[in-house]
């Protein structure tokens, strides 16, 4: 056991591993009656081995030799794609899961946020919900007594205190969900991902929540995939890429670094045919020329080729065009500029047409993603990127270069 | 684990370390687990409350359950194939003071057993011991057990039957139920986890254990020759335990109490120690 070095360092993690195995060797659990074969069945497997290769059980590395420091204070955003290891790095932070490898150290009360709601019953009235909940994350009785009225505002579920939750509507669980959590009084803080539920307004109380939990001088750890919620709360973060350190250092740095990853990425997936449901994504000009310039003003055409094996019954195909770090600027959506539905299997063709795009002169990445009726099939992060060029759009001769502030240039005029 | 060590910012921080093969010691268990024990509390209390919610007769079924069992008893062992309790006492009353420590004890094991696999979303998404899982289960049988004790005493007026002093003997042989429970509960517990199967194998076990336990017949009825192998079942002891508080009655008590003692300790010790080093991948196999 050593103390830090550094008096502040409250995370210290070296040389962390954590390996599963997986394929057949490992499912969802074994049975007895599979133990009792294998072990009655071993020895003669052992001579059969002879005659052909063995299939050793395959090790995949979750998290490999992971080495990083954080701060007291410290807000940092871990980001990666999935499967990179962020959760299951919160897991072993948060003593859920072992490492296999290395070890990391601790100083401080852990408070882990790794679901909304975990220890939630839905025939639990929400004042029993919030206690044991509470008491689940690690509060003390006295602790949610302290904080309970707070919670309840913060959740504005003041009215269903005593109707079991199973009654709320799925925004109001979450809501009461999150304040319990919220109210944690930890040193040290692991939320992953909460922020994905709710509604777009209490999503932003809820970054409002952890913009102030950060304020508080409190060691936070925030997985998240949203870019922007990253960049507003976290000084700094950890690139996670296949389970190892891609970078530790200020977000405004390491995030465009991501974000530009995933779209090499995004772009090889689609040129290797490795996609589950999007084809390809092209960008046209008003003349047909396949092109991903265009000038400020001009009309940008989208084809998207889908391909679904089994019908998809209620698809939704959103097209997002995000600056380079990552704040989403314009959504176009199945859902809203169309809205009849078009289910379909095999091959699908999509066209959408953007009309005289008004963004300002730069650069901008796209997403595209497909979901069905209950969850999302697919997203290619910047799978395609644009290139908006100078254009007089205004026609006065003034050209809106790219140090041009704000993102989109205004149908405006001037009566002086 | 607290941080010994003064230059580690403020003394109150504790110090977490993490690494693979963590200690499975079980004095390190317990505390952890005492430290919890407002949880402990929690979840056993919502075990209960969720137990009987959505029922028609609520908490009248745990009063319900031993005594439809001792009637069952009463008029087939009893009336039918002519077991008698081997003493004084009424046999309704014989046969309830065993089935009182009988269904806490498999109660108990059987919602220990259950309770790591019932509980897989805490176990994947929270850190707390996960020592309190099973003891909280455990601990929710000991509230059916108040309640159906509550019967008892209404069936000791029903035959006019006053308890002696031993009667304050109860809460050890109540401890020493829960012990034996613990024991094996916890180690199927641990396997339930692994191996789902443990869940069907639980009820087939409780019945069988049965038998070989002192409820539906007297110990006395047991060969001299097999009463050790016998006394090594730990209930034994323990039902009739329960049955000397009760009723005053007993022979040959203190060897079998002994023996139940030992061997629950015994069980406890093998069982927390299977347990303790089963949690560790716990949240890798639920």
């Amino acid at each position: 056991m050593s103390s830090p070095a550094n008096e502040k360092v409250v995370i210290r993690v070296n040389g962390l591993g954590k390996k599963y195995r997986i394929g057949a060797s490992q499912p969802k659990y074994d049975t007895l009656q599979d133990a009792i074969v294998r072990s009655a069945v071993k020895p003669f497997r052992k001579l059969s081995r002879l005659g052909r290769s063995g299939t050793p059980s395959e090790a995949f590395w979750a998290i490999r030799d992971l080495s990083f420091e954080v701060q007291r204070g410290d807000v940092l955003g871990i980001i990666g794609r999935n499967g990179a290891g962020k959760s299951t790095l919160l897991k072993i932070l948060s003593r859920i899961t072992e490492p296999t490898t290395g070890q990391a150290e601790v100083w401080g009360r852990i408070g882990s946020l790794l679901e909304v709601g975990t220890g939630f019953h839905p025939e639990l009235t929400g004042r029993e919900n919030i206690f044991l909940n509470g008491s689940i994350l690690g509060m003390t009785r006295k602790e949610i007594r302290t904080s309970f009225d707070q919670i309840v505002s913060f959740a504005e579920v003041d009215r269903f205190l005593d109707t079991p939750v199973k009654h709320y509507s799925s925004g109001m669980y979450v809501r009461l969900a999150f304040a319990v959590a919220a109210h944690l009084r930890t040193e040290i803080l692991f939320v992953d991902e909460v922020l994905a539920v709710g509604d777009a307004q209490f999503q932003n109380k809820c970054l409002g929540k952890m913009a102030e939990v950060a304020g508080q001088g409190r060691t936070v750890l925030f997985v998240s995939h949203n870019m922007a919620a990253v960049e507003m709360l976290c000084g700094k973060v950890l690139l996670l890429t296949d389970g190892t350190c891609g970078g530790i250092g200020p977000s405004a740095e390491l995030v465009p670094v991501y974000l530009k990853n995933c779209a090499v990425q995004s772009r090889e997936r689609l040129m290797s045919g490795q996609t589950r449901c999007i084809r390809s994504v092209a960008s046209f000009n008003a003349q047909g020329v396949a092109t991903s310039s265009f000038a400020a003003g001009e009309d940008i055409r989208f084809d998207i080729e889908l391909y679904a094996k089994e019908r998809i019954t209620y698809p939704r195909l959103s097209i997002g065009i995000h600056t380079t770090w990552g704040v989403r600027l314009v959504t176009i959506h199945t859902d809203i500029q169309n809205n009849h539905p078009w289910p379909f299997e095999g091959t699908r063709r999509l066209r959408a047409l953007w009309r005289g795009n008004r963004m300002v002169p730069g650069r901008y990445r796209v997403d595209v993603a497909i979901w069905g009726p209950d969850r999302e099939i697919e997203t290619l992060p910047g799978c395609l990127e644009l290139e908006i060029a100078v254009a007089d759009v205004y026609g006065t001769g003034a050209l809106p270069d790219p140090s041009f502030q704000g993102y989109f240039l205004a149908d405006a005029s001037w009566d002086i | 684990m607290p941080n010994q060590e003064p230059s580690c910012q403020d003394a109150i921080l504790p110090h977490i370390l993490i690494r693979p093969n963590r200690s499975a010691s079980l004095i390190e268990g317990i505390s952890e687990l005492w430290q919890y024990r407002e949880l402990l509390g929690f979840l056993a209390w919502r075990d209960v409350k969720l137990r009987y919610r959505q029922t028609f007769l609520g908490v009248a079924w745990a009063i319900l359950q031993p005594l439809a069992a001792m009637l069952v008893f009463t008029v087939f062992f009893h009336r039918l194939a002519g077991i008698s309790a081997g003493g004084r006492a009424p046999y309704p009353l014989w046969s309830y003071a065993g089935l009182l420590a009988w269904n806490l004890f498999a109660q108990s094991l059987q919602r220990c057993s259950e309770s790591v696999a019932a509980n897989d979303r805490l176990v994947s998404k929270v850190y707390f011991p996960r020592l309190v899982i099973p003891c909280a289960a455990a601990l929710s049988a000991v509230i059916d057990f108040l309640v159906s004790l509550l019967v008892y005493g209404g069936l000791m007026v029903y035959y006019g039957a006053v308890p002696g002093l031993q009667v304050l003997m109860l809460p050890a042989f109540l401890a020493l139920a829960m012990l034996s429970s613990l024991g094996v509960g916890l180690w199927l517990s641990s396997l339930n986890v692994r191996y789902r199967d443990v869940r069907y194998v639980i009820p087939f076990l409780v019945q069988l254990w049965m038998f070989v336990t002192p409820v539906v017949y007297p110990a006395s009825l047991m060969p001299e020759g097999l009463r050790v192998v016998y006394g090594l079942n730990p209930m034994v002891g323990v039902v009739e335990g329960f049955r000397w508080c009760l009723l005053g009655e007993a022979s040959g008590l203190w060897a079998m109490v002994l023996t139940s003692i030992l061997v629950s300790l015994a069980l406890l010790m093998l069982g927390a120690w299977r347990f303790r080093s089963a949690e560790r991948g716990f949240a890798d196999y639920i």
